[in-house]
Protein backbone atom coordinates (compact mmCIF):
# COMPACT_ATOMS: atom_id res chain seq x y z
CA UNK A 1 0.00 0.00 0.00
CA UNK A 2 1.40 3.54 -0.99
CA UNK A 3 -0.67 6.85 -1.35
CA UNK A 4 -1.85 6.86 -5.32
CA UNK A 5 -1.75 10.43 -7.07
CA UNK A 6 -4.63 11.97 -5.59
CA UNK A 7 -3.88 11.18 -2.00
CA UNK A 8 -0.07 12.33 -2.97
CA UNK A 9 -2.23 15.87 -4.42
CA UNK A 10 -4.27 15.59 -0.77
CA UNK A 11 -1.38 15.83 1.24
CA UNK A 12 0.39 18.05 -0.42
CA UNK A 13 -2.65 20.73 -0.29
CA UNK A 14 -2.18 19.93 3.87
CA UNK A 15 0.96 21.88 3.15
CA UNK A 16 -1.34 25.15 1.97
CA UNK A 17 -1.64 28.16 4.67
CA UNK A 18 -4.41 30.88 4.86
CA UNK A 19 -3.71 33.98 2.52
CA UNK A 20 -0.58 32.66 0.55
CA UNK A 21 -0.20 33.08 -3.00
CA UNK A 22 1.04 29.34 -4.37
CA UNK A 23 2.63 27.74 -8.13
CA UNK A 24 1.41 25.03 -8.98
CA UNK A 25 3.61 22.86 -11.62
CA UNK A 26 1.54 20.78 -14.11
CA UNK A 27 0.81 16.97 -13.20
CA UNK A 28 0.23 15.62 -9.84
CA UNK A 29 0.40 19.43 -8.40
CA UNK A 30 -1.86 20.65 -10.42
CA UNK A 31 -4.34 17.87 -8.59
CA UNK A 32 -3.38 19.79 -5.35
CA UNK A 33 -6.11 22.83 -5.98
CA UNK A 34 -8.76 20.07 -5.44
CA UNK A 35 -8.24 19.39 -1.57
CA UNK A 36 -7.71 22.88 -0.36
CA UNK A 37 -8.63 22.60 2.97
CA UNK A 38 -12.01 24.54 4.13
CA UNK A 39 -10.88 27.85 5.53
CA UNK A 40 -7.88 27.73 4.13
CA UNK A 41 -8.00 30.48 0.93
CA UNK A 42 -4.92 30.58 -1.34
CA UNK A 43 -4.53 32.60 -4.28
CA UNK A 44 -2.90 30.79 -7.41
CA UNK A 45 -0.43 31.90 -9.67
CA UNK A 46 0.01 30.92 -12.95
CA UNK A 47 3.43 32.10 -14.61
CA UNK A 48 2.09 33.15 -17.79
CA UNK A 49 0.86 36.18 -16.51
CA UNK A 50 -1.98 35.76 -13.54
CA UNK A 51 -3.07 35.70 -10.18
CA UNK A 52 -6.66 34.19 -9.48
CA UNK A 53 -6.25 31.16 -11.61
CA UNK A 54 -10.25 29.81 -11.86
CA UNK A 55 -11.27 26.59 -12.69
CA UNK A 56 -11.53 25.22 -16.22
CA UNK A 57 -14.17 26.39 -18.25
CA UNK A 58 -17.75 25.35 -18.98
CA UNK A 59 -18.13 23.72 -22.46
CA UNK A 60 -18.62 26.71 -25.00
CA UNK A 61 -17.09 29.42 -22.46
CA UNK A 62 -13.45 28.91 -23.85
CA UNK A 63 -11.04 32.02 -24.02
CA UNK A 64 -8.47 31.66 -26.48
CA UNK A 65 -6.72 34.51 -24.53
CA UNK A 66 -7.21 32.66 -20.74
CA UNK A 67 -4.71 29.99 -20.23
CA UNK A 68 -2.43 28.39 -17.65
CA UNK A 69 1.12 28.05 -18.03
CA UNK A 70 -0.16 23.94 -19.52
CA UNK A 71 -1.60 25.73 -21.94
CA UNK A 72 -4.98 24.96 -21.13
CA UNK A 73 -7.93 26.82 -20.94
CA UNK A 74 -8.91 28.45 -17.74
CA UNK A 75 -11.25 31.07 -16.49
CA UNK A 76 -11.25 34.22 -14.16
CA UNK A 77 -12.14 34.71 -9.55
CA UNK A 78 -13.43 38.35 -8.66
CA UNK A 79 -10.12 38.52 -7.09
CA UNK A 80 -7.98 37.86 -10.64
CA UNK A 81 -4.70 40.21 -11.59
CA UNK A 82 -3.63 39.79 -14.84
CA UNK A 83 0.23 41.44 -15.64
CA UNK A 84 2.75 40.46 -18.16
CA UNK A 85 5.93 37.91 -18.21
CA UNK A 86 8.81 40.06 -16.23
CA UNK A 87 6.32 41.29 -13.23
CA UNK A 88 5.09 37.42 -13.25
CA UNK A 89 8.73 36.62 -12.49
CA UNK A 90 9.49 39.42 -10.43
CA UNK A 91 7.31 38.48 -8.11
CA UNK A 92 8.09 34.80 -8.02
CA UNK A 93 12.12 35.91 -8.03
CA UNK A 94 11.38 38.81 -5.33
CA UNK A 95 10.05 35.49 -3.09
CA UNK A 96 6.34 37.11 -3.08
CA UNK A 97 5.23 33.59 -4.19
CA UNK A 98 5.23 31.86 -0.87
CA UNK A 99 5.45 28.15 -2.22
CA UNK A 100 5.69 26.38 -5.59
CA UNK A 101 4.62 22.72 -5.67
CA UNK A 102 6.34 20.80 -8.03
CA UNK A 103 6.67 17.51 -10.10
CA UNK A 104 10.37 15.71 -9.67
CA UNK A 105 12.55 12.87 -11.64
CA UNK A 106 15.37 12.93 -8.93
CA UNK A 107 15.64 14.66 -5.71
CA UNK A 108 19.13 14.36 -3.56
CA UNK A 109 19.23 14.51 -0.29
CA UNK A 110 21.26 18.40 -0.14
CA UNK A 111 17.48 19.52 -1.57
CA UNK A 112 18.96 19.67 -5.64
CA UNK A 113 16.32 18.87 -8.12
CA UNK A 114 15.96 17.30 -10.86
CA UNK A 115 13.08 17.81 -13.04
CA UNK A 116 13.62 19.49 -16.49
CA UNK A 117 16.21 17.27 -18.84
CA UNK A 118 16.78 14.00 -19.55
CA UNK A 119 20.11 13.64 -21.65
CA UNK A 120 19.70 12.06 -24.61
CA UNK A 121 16.38 12.24 -24.91
CA UNK A 122 13.95 14.57 -26.02
CA UNK A 123 14.75 18.30 -24.14
CA UNK A 124 11.75 20.15 -23.91
CA UNK A 125 12.92 22.77 -21.67
CA UNK A 126 12.87 24.10 -18.07
CA UNK A 127 10.02 26.32 -18.63
CA UNK A 128 9.77 28.24 -15.58
CA UNK A 129 11.02 25.55 -13.42
CA UNK A 130 14.27 27.12 -12.33
CA UNK A 131 13.33 30.93 -11.88
CA UNK A 132 10.17 29.13 -9.49
CA UNK A 133 12.79 26.79 -7.34
CA UNK A 134 15.19 29.72 -7.36
CA UNK A 135 12.69 32.39 -6.04
CA UNK A 136 9.49 30.76 -4.11
CA UNK A 137 9.80 30.94 -0.41
CA UNK A 138 9.38 27.22 0.20
CA UNK A 139 9.03 24.03 -2.66
CA UNK A 140 7.68 21.17 -1.88
CA UNK A 141 8.03 18.47 -4.69
CA UNK A 142 5.47 15.42 -5.19
CA UNK A 143 6.96 12.27 -6.54
CA UNK A 144 7.08 9.06 -6.99
CA UNK A 145 9.36 7.64 -4.54
CA UNK A 146 11.02 5.17 -7.07
CA UNK A 147 11.52 5.20 -11.09
CA UNK A 148 8.85 2.44 -12.75
CA UNK A 149 12.35 -0.31 -12.38
CA UNK A 150 12.36 0.19 -8.55
CA UNK A 151 14.97 2.38 -8.39
CA UNK A 152 15.10 5.21 -5.62
CA UNK A 153 14.48 8.58 -7.71
CA UNK A 154 15.17 9.86 -3.55
CA UNK A 155 19.30 9.96 -4.31
CA UNK A 156 22.35 10.98 -2.51
CA UNK A 157 23.15 13.28 -5.42
CA UNK A 158 21.64 13.57 -8.57
CA UNK A 159 22.41 11.90 -11.57
CA UNK A 160 20.07 14.07 -14.28
CA UNK A 161 21.20 17.84 -14.66
CA UNK A 162 19.78 20.18 -11.91
CA UNK A 163 17.21 22.60 -11.98
CA UNK A 164 18.27 24.14 -8.91
CA UNK A 165 20.96 23.45 -6.40
CA UNK A 166 19.61 23.04 -2.86
CA UNK A 167 16.16 24.38 -3.17
CA UNK A 168 14.11 21.37 -2.05
CA UNK A 169 12.11 22.04 1.00
CA UNK A 170 9.85 19.00 1.30
CA UNK A 171 9.16 15.80 -0.43
CA UNK A 172 5.91 13.95 -0.37
CA UNK A 173 6.25 10.99 -2.11
CA UNK A 174 3.81 8.12 -2.80
CA UNK A 175 5.46 6.68 0.17
CA UNK A 176 5.50 9.41 2.71
CA UNK A 177 6.63 13.02 3.78
CA UNK A 178 10.57 13.62 4.06
CA UNK A 179 12.25 17.02 4.78
CA UNK A 180 15.35 17.96 3.67
CA UNK A 181 18.09 18.96 6.71
CA UNK A 182 21.38 19.52 7.66
CA UNK A 183 22.80 16.17 6.85
CA UNK A 184 20.21 14.23 4.76
CA UNK A 185 16.64 13.59 4.93
CA UNK A 186 14.13 13.54 7.98
CA UNK A 187 11.34 11.22 7.66
CA UNK A 188 8.33 13.10 8.88
CA UNK A 189 5.24 10.50 8.17
CA UNK A 190 4.54 7.18 6.26
CA UNK A 191 1.84 6.75 3.62
CA UNK A 192 -0.90 4.41 4.90
CA UNK A 193 0.50 1.11 5.29
CA UNK A 194 3.98 1.60 4.62
CA UNK A 195 6.43 0.93 7.18
CA UNK A 196 9.39 2.68 7.59
CA UNK A 197 11.43 0.01 6.79
CA UNK A 198 9.95 -0.34 3.54
CA UNK A 199 10.73 3.65 3.29
CA UNK A 200 14.42 3.61 3.63
CA UNK A 201 14.90 0.70 1.94
CA UNK A 202 13.06 2.71 -0.94
CA UNK A 203 15.65 5.71 -0.31
CA UNK A 204 19.21 5.94 -1.23
CA UNK A 205 19.53 9.29 0.51
CA UNK A 206 20.73 9.53 3.37
CA UNK A 207 18.06 9.17 6.05
CA UNK A 208 18.89 11.56 9.65
CA UNK A 209 16.91 11.34 12.75
CA UNK B 1 3.78 60.60 -37.41
CA UNK B 2 1.54 57.94 -38.93
CA UNK B 3 2.53 54.90 -37.50
CA UNK B 4 -0.98 52.84 -38.65
CA UNK B 5 -0.03 50.74 -41.63
CA UNK B 6 -2.84 49.29 -43.52
CA UNK B 7 -1.39 45.48 -43.31
CA UNK B 8 1.43 43.46 -41.95
CA UNK B 9 3.36 43.45 -45.17
CA UNK B 10 3.34 47.13 -45.10
CA UNK B 11 4.30 47.61 -41.37
CA UNK B 12 7.09 45.30 -41.93
CA UNK B 13 8.18 47.32 -45.20
CA UNK B 14 11.94 48.08 -44.75
CA UNK B 15 12.77 46.25 -41.65
CA UNK B 16 13.29 42.97 -42.47
CA UNK B 17 17.23 41.77 -43.20
CA UNK B 18 18.71 38.22 -43.70
CA UNK B 19 20.45 37.60 -40.07
CA UNK B 20 18.34 39.78 -38.45
CA UNK B 21 17.23 39.50 -34.23
CA UNK B 22 13.55 39.49 -33.51
CA UNK B 23 11.61 39.17 -30.31
CA UNK B 24 8.54 38.08 -30.29
CA UNK B 25 5.36 38.30 -27.96
CA UNK B 26 3.08 35.44 -27.19
CA UNK B 27 2.90 32.51 -24.37
CA UNK B 28 1.99 29.12 -26.28
CA UNK B 29 -0.15 29.76 -29.06
CA UNK B 30 -1.57 33.07 -26.32
CA UNK B 31 -1.09 36.49 -27.68
CA UNK B 32 1.18 35.83 -30.91
CA UNK B 33 1.47 38.14 -33.18
CA UNK B 34 0.34 35.66 -35.90
CA UNK B 35 -0.07 37.79 -38.63
CA UNK B 36 3.26 39.50 -38.14
CA UNK B 37 4.39 36.23 -38.45
CA UNK B 38 2.94 35.48 -41.73
CA UNK B 39 4.11 38.41 -43.40
CA UNK B 40 7.44 37.23 -42.52
CA UNK B 41 6.97 34.16 -43.97
CA UNK B 42 6.00 35.71 -47.00
CA UNK B 43 8.70 37.64 -47.07
CA UNK B 44 11.06 34.92 -46.81
CA UNK B 45 13.81 36.65 -44.70
CA UNK B 46 16.24 34.19 -43.86
CA UNK B 47 18.92 33.44 -40.59
CA UNK B 48 16.55 34.82 -38.27
CA UNK B 49 17.66 34.70 -34.80
CA UNK B 50 14.22 34.49 -32.57
CA UNK B 51 13.87 35.50 -29.09
CA UNK B 52 9.96 34.00 -28.22
CA UNK B 53 9.24 32.06 -25.06
CA UNK B 54 8.01 28.92 -27.25
CA UNK B 55 8.51 28.39 -30.85
CA UNK B 56 4.59 27.72 -31.64
CA UNK B 57 3.25 24.69 -32.95
CA UNK B 58 3.53 22.69 -36.51
CA UNK B 59 1.98 25.11 -38.87
CA UNK B 60 1.03 27.72 -36.41
CA UNK B 61 2.46 30.63 -34.60
CA UNK B 62 6.76 30.92 -35.08
CA UNK B 63 6.09 26.79 -36.54
CA UNK B 64 5.39 28.32 -40.18
CA UNK B 65 8.72 30.02 -40.00
CA UNK B 66 10.34 26.91 -39.02
CA UNK B 67 8.80 24.91 -41.99
CA UNK B 68 9.82 27.68 -44.35
CA UNK B 69 13.41 26.69 -42.79
CA UNK B 70 13.93 30.74 -42.30
CA UNK B 71 15.23 30.55 -38.48
CA UNK B 72 18.75 29.73 -37.74
CA UNK B 73 18.37 30.05 -34.03
CA UNK B 74 15.79 30.09 -30.87
CA UNK B 75 16.07 31.46 -27.76
CA UNK B 76 13.54 30.06 -25.64
CA UNK B 77 12.27 28.58 -22.37
CA UNK B 78 10.02 25.85 -23.50
CA UNK B 79 10.11 24.17 -27.11
CA UNK B 80 7.76 20.95 -26.30
CA UNK B 81 4.84 21.06 -28.28
CA UNK B 82 6.70 21.34 -32.76
CA UNK B 83 7.68 18.36 -34.35
CA UNK B 84 9.66 19.99 -36.77
CA UNK B 85 11.55 21.89 -34.33
CA UNK B 86 12.61 18.39 -32.68
CA UNK B 87 13.78 17.50 -35.95
CA UNK B 88 15.73 20.45 -37.23
CA UNK B 89 17.04 20.70 -33.68
CA UNK B 90 18.18 17.15 -33.71
CA UNK B 91 20.01 17.01 -37.12
CA UNK B 92 21.79 20.06 -36.30
CA UNK B 93 20.13 22.64 -39.05
CA UNK B 94 18.39 24.59 -36.09
CA UNK B 95 20.35 26.05 -33.11
CA UNK B 96 18.64 26.50 -29.65
CA UNK B 97 19.68 28.43 -26.32
CA UNK B 98 17.47 27.85 -23.57
CA UNK B 99 16.46 30.79 -21.41
CA UNK B 100 14.44 29.97 -17.80
CA UNK B 101 11.27 31.65 -18.60
CA UNK B 102 11.81 34.45 -16.33
CA UNK B 103 15.28 35.20 -17.29
CA UNK B 104 13.80 35.74 -20.95
CA UNK B 105 11.44 38.03 -19.80
CA UNK B 106 13.48 40.11 -17.90
CA UNK B 107 16.11 40.04 -20.41
CA UNK B 108 13.53 41.64 -22.96
CA UNK B 109 12.51 43.93 -20.03
CA UNK B 110 16.46 45.15 -19.12
CA UNK B 111 17.05 45.23 -22.72
CA UNK B 112 14.33 47.73 -22.72
CA UNK B 113 15.15 49.85 -20.10
CA UNK B 114 18.85 50.38 -20.89
CA UNK B 115 20.38 47.65 -18.72
CA UNK B 116 22.67 45.90 -20.19
CA UNK B 117 22.68 43.16 -17.88
CA UNK B 118 21.48 41.84 -14.73
CA UNK B 119 22.07 39.24 -11.98
CA UNK B 120 19.67 36.74 -10.71
CA UNK B 121 19.44 33.74 -8.36
CA UNK B 122 17.56 31.43 -11.56
CA UNK B 123 19.97 28.62 -12.54
CA UNK B 124 23.14 29.13 -10.21
CA UNK B 125 24.45 25.52 -9.88
CA UNK B 126 22.31 24.31 -13.06
CA UNK B 127 24.17 24.73 -17.00
CA UNK B 128 22.34 27.67 -17.65
CA UNK B 129 25.18 28.92 -15.24
CA UNK B 130 28.24 27.45 -17.95
CA UNK B 131 30.17 30.36 -18.77
CA UNK B 132 28.40 33.06 -16.94
CA UNK B 133 30.10 35.45 -14.13
CA UNK B 134 29.05 34.01 -10.58
CA UNK B 135 29.11 36.95 -8.35
CA UNK B 136 28.16 36.55 -4.56
CA UNK B 137 25.49 39.30 -2.66
CA UNK B 138 24.94 39.07 1.02
CA UNK B 139 26.46 35.34 0.88
CA UNK B 140 24.49 34.30 -2.15
CA UNK B 141 24.78 33.66 -5.50
CA UNK B 142 23.86 35.01 -8.71
CA UNK B 143 24.70 34.42 -12.11
CA UNK B 144 25.08 37.57 -14.85
CA UNK B 145 22.46 37.57 -17.50
CA UNK B 146 22.77 39.96 -20.32
CA UNK B 147 19.64 42.39 -21.67
CA UNK B 148 17.97 41.91 -25.20
CA UNK B 149 17.82 44.58 -27.96
CA UNK B 150 16.50 43.28 -30.94
CA UNK B 151 16.90 44.40 -34.65
CA UNK B 152 12.81 43.98 -34.29
CA UNK B 153 10.06 43.14 -32.15
CA UNK B 154 6.50 41.63 -33.14
CA UNK B 155 4.08 41.98 -30.72
CA UNK B 156 0.11 41.25 -30.05
CA UNK B 157 -2.07 43.68 -28.64
CA UNK B 158 -5.96 43.55 -28.01
CA UNK B 159 -6.69 47.12 -28.76
CA UNK B 160 -4.17 50.26 -29.57
CA UNK B 161 -4.96 53.85 -30.19
CA UNK B 162 -3.99 55.66 -33.47
CA UNK B 163 -0.98 56.91 -31.16
CA UNK B 164 0.90 53.52 -30.18
CA UNK B 165 -0.94 53.17 -26.84
CA UNK B 166 -1.55 49.51 -26.26
CA UNK B 167 -4.21 47.30 -24.04
CA UNK B 168 -3.95 43.45 -23.64
CA UNK B 169 -6.74 41.01 -22.46
CA UNK B 170 -6.06 38.62 -20.09
CA UNK B 171 -3.01 36.65 -20.34
CA UNK B 172 -2.62 37.04 -23.70
CA UNK B 173 -0.62 39.87 -22.63
CA UNK B 174 2.50 37.59 -21.18
CA UNK B 175 5.71 38.49 -22.96
CA UNK B 176 4.03 40.97 -25.04
CA UNK B 177 5.13 43.86 -22.85
CA UNK B 178 8.69 42.98 -22.11
CA UNK B 179 9.11 42.00 -26.02
CA UNK B 180 7.77 45.37 -27.45
CA UNK B 181 9.96 47.33 -25.44
CA UNK B 182 13.47 45.58 -26.31
CA UNK B 183 13.16 46.15 -30.07
CA UNK B 184 14.57 48.94 -31.95
CA UNK B 185 11.72 48.96 -34.23
CA UNK B 186 8.36 46.99 -32.20
CA UNK B 187 5.61 46.90 -34.65
CA UNK B 188 2.24 45.44 -33.07
CA UNK B 189 -0.78 44.07 -34.38
CA UNK B 190 -4.12 44.14 -32.72
CA UNK B 191 -7.84 43.20 -32.82
CA UNK B 192 -8.87 46.66 -32.93
CA UNK B 193 -7.73 50.15 -33.42
CA UNK B 194 -9.76 52.72 -31.85
CA UNK B 195 -10.47 56.36 -31.81
CA UNK B 196 -7.74 58.81 -29.80
CA UNK B 197 -9.51 58.95 -26.59
CA UNK B 198 -11.09 56.15 -26.36
CA UNK B 199 -8.64 54.39 -24.34
CA UNK B 200 -8.33 55.53 -20.99
CA UNK B 201 -5.13 56.66 -20.00
CA UNK B 202 -4.75 55.08 -16.77
CA UNK B 203 -5.07 51.51 -18.28
CA UNK B 204 -2.67 51.49 -20.86
CA UNK B 205 -0.20 48.37 -20.97
CA UNK B 206 2.73 49.46 -23.32
CA UNK B 207 2.87 53.29 -23.97
CA UNK B 208 3.01 54.45 -27.62
CA UNK B 209 6.14 55.06 -27.46
CA UNK B 210 7.55 52.00 -27.73
CA UNK B 211 5.28 51.09 -30.45
CA UNK B 212 6.53 52.07 -34.08
CA UNK B 213 4.06 50.70 -36.01
CA UNK B 214 0.82 49.35 -35.57
CA UNK B 215 -1.80 47.37 -38.10
CA UNK B 216 -5.17 45.98 -37.23
CA UNK B 217 -6.62 42.69 -38.65
CA UNK B 218 -8.54 39.40 -37.77
CA UNK B 219 -7.16 36.73 -35.17
CA UNK B 220 -7.65 32.93 -35.47
CA UNK B 221 -6.35 32.79 -31.85
CA UNK B 222 -6.07 29.09 -31.88
CA UNK B 223 -6.50 27.42 -28.70
CA UNK B 224 -3.82 24.91 -27.98
CA UNK B 225 -5.10 22.65 -24.80
CA UNK B 226 -9.09 23.00 -24.79
CA UNK B 227 -9.85 22.02 -21.09
CA UNK B 228 -13.40 22.56 -20.36
CA UNK B 229 -15.51 20.79 -17.06
CA UNK B 230 -18.55 19.32 -16.64
CA UNK B 231 -21.86 21.79 -15.45
CA UNK B 232 -23.35 19.98 -13.03
CA UNK B 233 -26.72 19.05 -13.13
CA UNK B 234 -29.85 21.40 -11.83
Amino acid sequence: MAWDRNQMAARAAQELQDGWYVNLGIGIPTLVSNYIPEGVEVTLQSENGMLGMGPFPFEGEEDADLINAGKQTITELPQTAYFDSAQSFAMIRGGKIAMAILGAMEVAENGDLANWMIPGKLVKGMGGAMDLVAGVGRVVVVMDHTSKHGESKVLKACTLPLTGRGVVNRIISNLGVLDVVPGGLRIVELADGVTEAELRAATEATIVN
Amino acid sequence: MKKVYPDAKSALDGLLFDGMFIAAGGFGLCGIPELLIAAIRDAGTKNLTIASNNAGVDGFGLGVLLQTRQVRKMISSYVGENAEFMRQYLSGELELEFNPQGTLAERMRAGGAGIPGFYTKTGVGTVIADGKEVKSFDGQDYILERGIVSDLSIVKAWKADPSGNLVFRKTARNFNGPAATCGRVCVAEVEEIVPLGALDPDKIHVPGIYVHRLIAGPHEKRIEQRTVRKRESA
